[in-house]
């Protein structure tokens, strides 16, 4: 499924596990994926997917134990970041990548002034003296909408909105080349949402950053991202373009989300949920994992283990109805 | 900052009159009389009754509480012991400085010594060095600190006869008290400074440090331990409430002319202003340093600081 | 988005465990909570057949055999009476758990109640409550059980009190606590607008949500009550001899260190066993209830 070997990044066959009171809890199971350089990648799937413990395995910041990265490749720039010593890892952290993190209210040191946490990262990637950290980090500020002059503050005299920003700010502080956000916007008001999105689509075209969006919102994924991947119990279902995904959907699973959003235009009578909930992670269905909750499921999805198949060019989807459902 | 501080230390009035009602209408119900015990066994029923006129005991309940408070408020007087008729004041304030001096090298020894032991378990979370600290830490807040001071007797007095079982003179007197008193202080600030850093390192902030590409050892210094430290600065405070109270059998154990030892003769003499004067002023003691360390918190912890300071600016602003 | 009837369906949310269920079998899993729950249950089997396991009535006096070291006929020695100190450590046993549980229940059976008044009102009700608490807590605990047993005398149940007032406000605090956090949750509203009583509300559903840390803070005091009914004893307070109390024991074992140790090594080792598996079994009963905190 990964396109060529010489793409930006390219994650094969990650297996993530964790182990919790005995039992093992498999969060991440043979993802692959692949992102060009300045493109967006977009990480879909309901909560517990697996989509954030793919963004953590990529910096290597999964809770070790319980998580363990089992399996797989995560190829950046040519380099296997799984293969790297710990200290090189740490090079390429806030450096070469960066990740903002989904709850802005816990992901700052409350008792750390704004300002000094994102010089911090600046301090610790380039030959710089404090002083010029700090001005490198009041110029960050500006740049995401906050004024200098808050540089000595703490986090609990900012919002959310504004606590979002200053993360965002300190993950693009040392111009990183790969993005990871994880649902940036999801513990924010919907009024600021826009805003924050916005602000991230434009800082990552003008300092040209490859970026992988994670969000459960198809409405953000439709904004920002090229290309993305529907991800159901740590598995890709479908992955494609977002021209390919959104107009010719062919995953059940990818076709319930759609049903499941209201839309102005369409007029629906009533929305169209998914039934049942996202399977046990420890306890993982037989065959398909998505067939309990699968409108077109029979006997042999209950069984057969399915592959992901090219239907078109470029959009792969893990079904063997596929063909049964082109309408 | 400064209305916190104003308010903290207004909070100090109904404590320091609470605590003082509260063991002055607890005494007040004591069975006996004190008179009866201050004379002779010989005396007369009238003298006996001149000398509760005396002492002001044939007034009612609010008068003897008014005239106490007044006493204690206003001339830190309170009042004569009634076995030895002296003043109680005088010889509280000689004893203080050794107990406090006890209590001062305890609290010494849980910083130094129990800060320390927390972190290391939380840093190693269930490896060897976490399971045999946490193991000693259990046994430490389970034993009492009386049981503790006779085995030390036993073992460096009695056995091996390197330290004085009792009494006072140089530092080697200090060491086994301190070492009885300090030890389930040890234990509780180990455990609990453990507790708080391993609720740090789990925090979000922890992986943004790292996310951001520090090495485990810069995260704990400049992330994990100020954070952590911050709740353990209020078990110090605690801690001090524990170690001035716990003087009171390790002082009358090792024979050391404290207020503690002071406190248990009242009792086997029966003389309860000794008693109730003691506790209050130990309980005095304690809010007084409660509120040194709650001060010294909110210059700490910039979210109680800046609290105040943001009302300053935003005013500014408007 | 999911109505009930799909939850049903969904082969996950077939019945849920109970939460006692849950929280039992974690702690099975935890070693030191079991051996914990172990020491406790012999203790208390101990203090139940004392007169069948004590080799020796408690008060037998012998005294052509005082002072005697430990040996196969006296396992702990005999004190200066003549007394066997291991059938005296045996029978001390109901006095250390029984007050321990007793001023527990009573300090819990006000605390609590104060605690959920306090959280469940809020206001006026919350603001005096709290404030005596904190008034009683300026005074360090043993300082006030001393003050209260000075009044009160020696004896079980004025140690109970003078030990179980104490203790309030701990049991009260935690109460406040866990009342405060619930008392936005849904199924309070729930109750509230389908004009449930107060006193129903709080018997119903605010007691039982807030059980989890007042059972731990219990089981911790438990032991802690232990400890200074034994130092209350020491000091001349609480029980005293010739009650074969432990703390007792050792005050009376204190003259003779140098020459009979084991009067105070024995019944000192039985105080910090009681009190150190009370302390195992409520770390457990912690790390049971509150998962993450282990993990």
């Amino acid at each position: 499924m990964t396109k060529e070997g010489s793409s930006f990044l390219a994650v094969n066959d990650l297996v993530v596990e964790y182990t919790s009171e005995g039992s093992v809890i498999h969060a991440v199971n043979g993802v692959s994926f692949s992102l060009d350089r300045g493109k967006t990648f977009g990480l879909v799937g309901e909560t517990g997917a697996g989509k954030t413990s793919i963004a953590k395995s990529i910096l290597r910041i999964l809770p070790d134990p319980p998580a363990k990265i089992r399996r797989g490749e995560i190829i950046l720039d040519g380099e296997d970041l799984l293969k790297l010593e710990e200290k090189a890892m740490r090079k390429i952290r806030g450096r070469k990548v960066s990740m903002i993190f989904q709850d802005p209210m816990t992901a700052l040191n409350p008792i750390m002034k704004v300002g000094k946490q994102i010089a911090e990262v600046i301090k610790l990637h380039n030959k710089v003296t404090n002083k010029q950290a700090d001005a490198e980090a009041a110029r960050m500020l500006e740049l995401v909408g906050i004024p200098a002059d808050r540089f000595n503050e703490f986090p609990h005299q900012f919002s959310g909105g504004m606590k979002q920003r200053v993360i965002i700010a300190m993950a693009l502080a040392c111009k990183p080349e790969l993005l990871l956000a994880d649902e940036p916007t999801t513990a924010l008001d919907v009024t600021i949402q826009a805003q924050v999105l916005e602000m991230i689509n434009k800082l990552k075209r003008d300092l040209d950053t490859s970026m992988i969006m994670i969000s459960h919102n198809l409405g953000v994924v439709a904004e920002i991202c090229d290309d993305l991947a529907v991800i159901y119990a740590g598995e890709v279902l479908e992955l494609g373009s977002k021209e390919a995904i959104f107009d010719r959907a062919a995953h059940p699973y990818t076709r319930g989300l759609f049903a499941a959003v209201p839309t102005l235009d369409e007029e629906k009578d009533r929305l169209m949920p998914i039934s049942g909930l996202p399977p046990d992670p420890s306890n993982l269905p037989s065959g398909c994992h998505f067939h309990p909750r699968c409108p077109l499921a029979d006997e042999a999805c209950k069984h057969e283990k399915i592959a992901l198949r090219e239907i078109e060019r470029g959009h792969y989807c893990r079904c063997v109805k596929v063909s049964a459902m082109e309408s | 900052m400064g209305r916190y501080i104003l308010k903290r230390l207004l909070w100090m009035i109904p404590v320091v009159l609470g605590v003082t009602i509260l063991v002055f209408s607890i005494m007040y119900l004591i069975p006996g009389d004190p008179a009866k015990m201050m004379l002779s066994p010989e005396a007369t029923p009238e003298e006996v009754e001149a000398k509760r006129e005396e002492l002001g005991l044939n007034d009612p309940y609010l008068v003897r509480l008014g005239k106490f408070l007044g006493g204690i408020i206003f001339h830190f007087d309170f009042g004569d012991s009634w076995v030895y008729n002296q003043p109680v004041t005088k010889e509280l304030v000689s004893r203080f400085p050794r107990t406090f001096t006890i209590a001062a090298i305890c609290i010494g020894l849980q910083i130094v010594i129990g800060i320390p032991l927390g972190i290391i378990a939380a840093v190693n979370q269930n490896g060897l060095g976490d399971r045999i600290s946490m193991f000693i830490a259990l046994f430490g807040i389970s034993l009492p600190n009386f049981w503790i001071a006779l085995m030390l007797i036993l073992f460096f007095s009695v056995r091996l006869g390197w330290l004085p079982p009792f009494g006072i003179g140089g530092i080697k007197y200090y060491i086994l008290p301190c070492i009885a008193n300090a030890f389930p202080g040890i234990a509780t600030q180990a455990r609990q400074t453990r507790s708080s850093m391993l609720e740090v390192i789990r925090s979000d902030y922890i992986t943004t440090a790292r996310a951001k590409g520090m090495s485990e050892t810069q995260i704990l210094l400049k992330h994990a331990l100020p954070n952590a430290l911050l709740p353990v600065i209020t078990i110090i405070g605690n801690g001090m409430g524990m170690l001035l109270a716990g003087t009171v059998v390790i002082e009358s154990i090792f024979s050391i002319p404290g207020i503690g030892m002071y406190l248990v003769g009242g009792i086997n003499s029966r003389d309860y202003n000794i008693v109730q004067s003691s506790v209050i002023f130990l309980a005095l003691a304690f809010t007084f340093i409660m509120l040194l360390v709650d001060l010294a918190y909110a210059f700490i912890d910039p979210r109680i600081k800046a609290q105040f300071a943001r009302k300053h600016k935003r005013s500014q602003h408007a | 988005m999911l109505d009930s009837s799909e939850l049903v369906a969904t082969p996950k949310s077939v019945k849920k465990q109970s939460q006692l269920a849950v929280v039992l079998r974690r702690l099975a899993k935890n070693p030191s909570a079991v051996i914990g729950l172990v020491v406790v249950v012999l203790l208390v089997l101990m203090a139940v057949f004392a007169p069948l396991i004590a080799p020796y009535p408690y008060d037998k006096q012998n005294l052509l055999n005082t002072r005697k070291a430990p040996s196969s006929e006296h396992i702990m020695g005999t004190d200066e009476l003549g007394r066997d100190i291991f059938s005296r450590i045996v029978y001390g046993s109901r006095y250390s758990l029984s007050i321990g549980f007793l001023a527990v229940l009573f300090s819990n059976i006000i605390g609590m109640t104060l605690g959920a008044l306090a959280g469940y009102f809020g206001g006026l009700v919350d603001d005096i409550i709290m404030r005596l608490i904190d008034i009683i807590q300026s005074i360090p605990g043993i300082l006030l059980a001393i003050a209260i047993s000075v009044v009160l005398g020696p004896g079980f149940i004025n140690t109970l009190l003078a030990l179980g007032f104490g203790a309030i406000t701990m049991a009260c605090r935690l109460m406040r606590a866990s009342v405060l956090g619930i008392r936005h949750h849904e199924f309070l509203e729930a109750a509230v607008s389908n004009n449930a009583s107060t006193f129903r509300i709080i018997t119903r559903h605010v007691i039982p949500n807030s059980f989890a840390p007042v059972l731990v803070g219990a089981t911790m005091s438990i032991g802690n009550v232990i400890m200074s009914a034994a130092m209350l004893s020491f000091i001349g307070l609480g029980i005293q001899p010739p009650t074969p109390e432990w703390g007792a024991m050792i005050s009376g074992g204190r003259a003779l260190i140098r020459s009979c140790p084991w009067m105070v090594t024995f019944p000192g080792i039985f105080i910090m066993l009681t009190v150190l598996a009370f302390n195992m079994l409520g770390d457990g009963l912690r790390d049971a209830l509150d998962p993450k905190l282990k993990k």
